[in-house]
């Protein structure tokens, strides 16, 4: 994230995504902002319903248009993608941006044969012939370190291991070598030296062609690894933001600190039990007024005239480095300490 | 693929051969005595048992099925009555002709109508459920479920003589339905089908619209539709080569054992369009007693299905690669 006033790659300015459904209307994300560079990854954490997914697939374009209201900017190397046509987003899609699904099985059409899939997208956009888009997906295994890939690329994807479908699907995501990649919680179905991998592939082909990655994920240990920004999203808000190290080491919100206390550490003592976030997700249908984690928060009582029910906190942003919280720095960095202390 | 056939093909057989042993003990276990019927009118007891020896039912049930199998593989000779050559599926009584030359002369019309009708449904089924599918929750997805709601719910025995009556005999606009041979004249044998075909295709036509709706809108939704969206695929090609593709397995299924039954017991149809098909002839062979008619035209009926379902599975397997045929 820079503040200069330089455009960035990718600027997200002020998004709103809304559905109406027949319970009424849905504000999956709520007024979000972000900027990324080539070559680094931003990481985007937030629990089920937080909005991640939804902001992601907006930027493809991939919402349903009928029931979506959108609102805000979207812009890739300085082009609108709120406002584009169709056939423009064709062309993007698949080629300057691309995604990696969740789950690589269900994602990967099976009907066809995995390099049939990789060499469509190439074909549909440089044109390529049949017999060079099956050299292009031969090569694209290969790279993405399928063994024999000129023997594996007329399998099918039942035919793959659950490691080996997220390869080719990365594959098939990076064969127009794009600009911006987008993975959707790639590695939350595989085990733990499978995903230490795919992180590694990720990494190495980043560096190879700068691509700049927005990486979704509600597993902090994966954000630790792999992101260089953080961005922490609540009830379709970002939060809190800012370098990895900053929002790891030194968290400003109430919930990214629930967020790494209901998590395991190595490094710190065994008997200390994880504590979770009381309460669940909030409804997007009828957000919490104010501040949509006041519900859940410690803290929320020790603001003055119930201001945290009330008014939405702002999310204050300085070097992009920016919480959206009533209390002051201060007091929070007291109150956290006092919880740590509670705790150990 | 040849492994899977010649499995299939041998299940199949054997799944005829229980029918036909169950059909056998049931017709012929009913106290009936085809001798009598097959004797004539001036009938002595003398030629009675002659006759019954002919026909072969003097003897034991189990004996009297080995001949009737002996016979459909190396024919059978019924005396005086006459030969019958393999397959022999039985002689009739009342006839006196074996049986599978009979259901052979009736078989080209029931095929014609049960494919005739199929090109009908086909078409228009699967086209208005793909237009339901893009126009989900919109009028014309409302229009067409509608329709098939109403289709479903009409019979052959009520919207055949509607549709006789008004556009045979008050508007003219269709022939009286009978049956040419194709290969005699293939405009006549069209146009006499024709109304039959459309009234049949009212009754299919309204499965295969909820259907193909259905299926397509549950494909439409799944992920690697997503997926061929993410890579820049256009909504039409994602439409035919990934959500269509998906979505066939069901309705050939379908397509299959419908194919089975109308070429199996097309009798209501025909009977309401006076045509002298298989299922009219299943019925005259109910009304006279005819029971190796009866067990003939079962067996060619049950081979239909069976054999029909044989073909969805190979074509299942052509669309769907995760079923392995082995």
């Amino acid at each position: 994230m820079t503040s200069t006033d330089q455009q960035a790659f990718l600027s997200v300015r002020d998004l709103k995504v809304h559905f109406s459904t027949e319970d009424g209307i849905v504000k999956a994300v709520d007024g979000l902002s972000f900027d990324l560079e080539k070559g680094k990854t931003l990481g985007i954490v937030g629990e089920s319903g937080s909005g991640k997914s939804v902001t992601n697939l907006t930027i493809l374009g991939l919402h349903d248009r009928h029931r979506t209201a959108i609102d805000g900017e979207i812009l890739l190397d300085g082009k609108e993608l709120t406002t584009a046509r169709e056939s423009e987003l064709e062309k993007l899609r698949g080629n300057k941006m691309a995604m990696i699904f969740q789950d690589a099985l269900a994602s990967l059409s099976p009907y066809h044969t995995i390099g049939k899939q990789i060499g469509e997208t190439y074909r549909k956009h440089t044109g390529a012939s049949k017999s060079e888009a099956r050299k292009r997906a031969i090569e694209m295994l290969r790279r993405v370190g399928i063994p024999q890939p000129d023997m594996r690329v007329d399998d099918y994807p039942h035919q793959f291991s659950g490691g080996m479908r997220q390869r080719a699907m990365i594959a098939m995501a990076l064969v127009c070598d794009p600009e911006l990649l987008i993975a959707d919680e790639p590695t939350t179905a595989l085990d733990v030296t499978v995903q230490a991998q795919i992180m590694d592939l990720l990494k190495d082909l980043q560096q190879e062609f700068g691509t700049a990655i927005v990486f979704i994920t509600h597993d902090l240990g994966v954000i630790a690894d792999i992101a260089d920004d953080v961005l922490v999203m609540y009830g379709g808000r970002c939060v809190e933001r800012g370098t990895k190290e900053e929002v790891l080491r030194t968290p400003q919100h109430p919930y990214t600190v629930g967020l790494l206390s209901s998590m395991p550490s190595l490094d710190g003592p065994v008997d200390v039990p994880l504590s979770p976030i009381p309460g669940s997700p909030p409804s997007l249908l009828n957000p919490p007024s104010g501040c949509r984690f006041h519900p859940r928060c410690t803290f929320a009582e020790k603001v003055p005239g119930g201001l945290c029910s009330t008014e939405r906190p702002l999310l204050k942003v300085e070097a992009g480095r920016g919480s959206a919280c009533h209390l002051t720095l201060d007091q929070r960095q007291e109150f956290f300490a006092d919880l740590a202390a509670t705790r150990h | 693929m040849f492994r899977f056939l010649v499995r299939r093909v041998i299940g199949a057989l054997v799944i005829l051969l229980i029918i036909s042993a169950v059909t056998f003990s049931l017709y012929y276990a009913l106290p009936r005595d085809p001798a009598r019927m097959a004797c004539g009118k001036v009938c002595t007891p003398e030629l009675l048992a002659q006759v019954r020896h002919n026909l072969g039912i003097a003897d034991p049930l189990p004996v009297q099925y080995w001949h009737w199998l002996q016979g459909v593989f190396v024919g059978r000779d019924y005396g005086g009555l006459g030969n019958c050559n393999a397959p022999c599926l039985g002689f009739s009584f009342t006839n006196r002709e074996p049986v599978l030359g009979t259901i052979m002369d009736r078989l080209p019309l029931t095929i014609s109508l049960a494919l005739g009708a199929s090109v009908f449904f086909l078409i228009i089924g699967v086209g208005t459920g793909m237009i339901a599918a893009v126009k989900q929750g919109r009028a014309a997805d409302k229009i067409a479920s509608s329709f098939s709601l109403l289709g479903s719910s009409l019979q052959i025995y009520f919207v055949g003589y509607i549709a006789m009556y008004f556009l045979v005999q008050q508007l003219g606009l269709l022939e009286q339905p009978s049956y040419t041979p194709f290969t005699e004249n293939p405009a006549k044998w069209a146009a006499g089908l024709l109304l039959p075909w459309l009234v049949l295709s009212i009754i299919f036509t309204a499965n295969y619209t909820r259907m193909t709706r259905s299926q397509l809108v549950e494909q439409l939704s799944e992920d690697y539709v997503r997926t061929a969206r993410a890579k820049g695929m256009s909504r039409r090609s994602v439409f035919f080569r990934f959500a269509w593709r998906g979505a066939m397995g069901p309705i050939v299924t379908i397509f299959g054992i419908d194919m089975g039954t109308l070429i199996g017991g097309a009798i209501i149809t025909e009977s309401v369009f006076s045509l002298q098909g298989l299922g009219r002839l299943a019925l005259t062979a109910v009304d006279a007693n005819d029971l190796p008619m009866l067990l003939g035209v079962t067996m060619v009926a049950a081979g239909a299905i069976v054999f029909a379902n044989i073909i969805v599975d190979a074509v299942y397997a052509l669309i769907d690669p995760r079923i392995r045929l082995a």
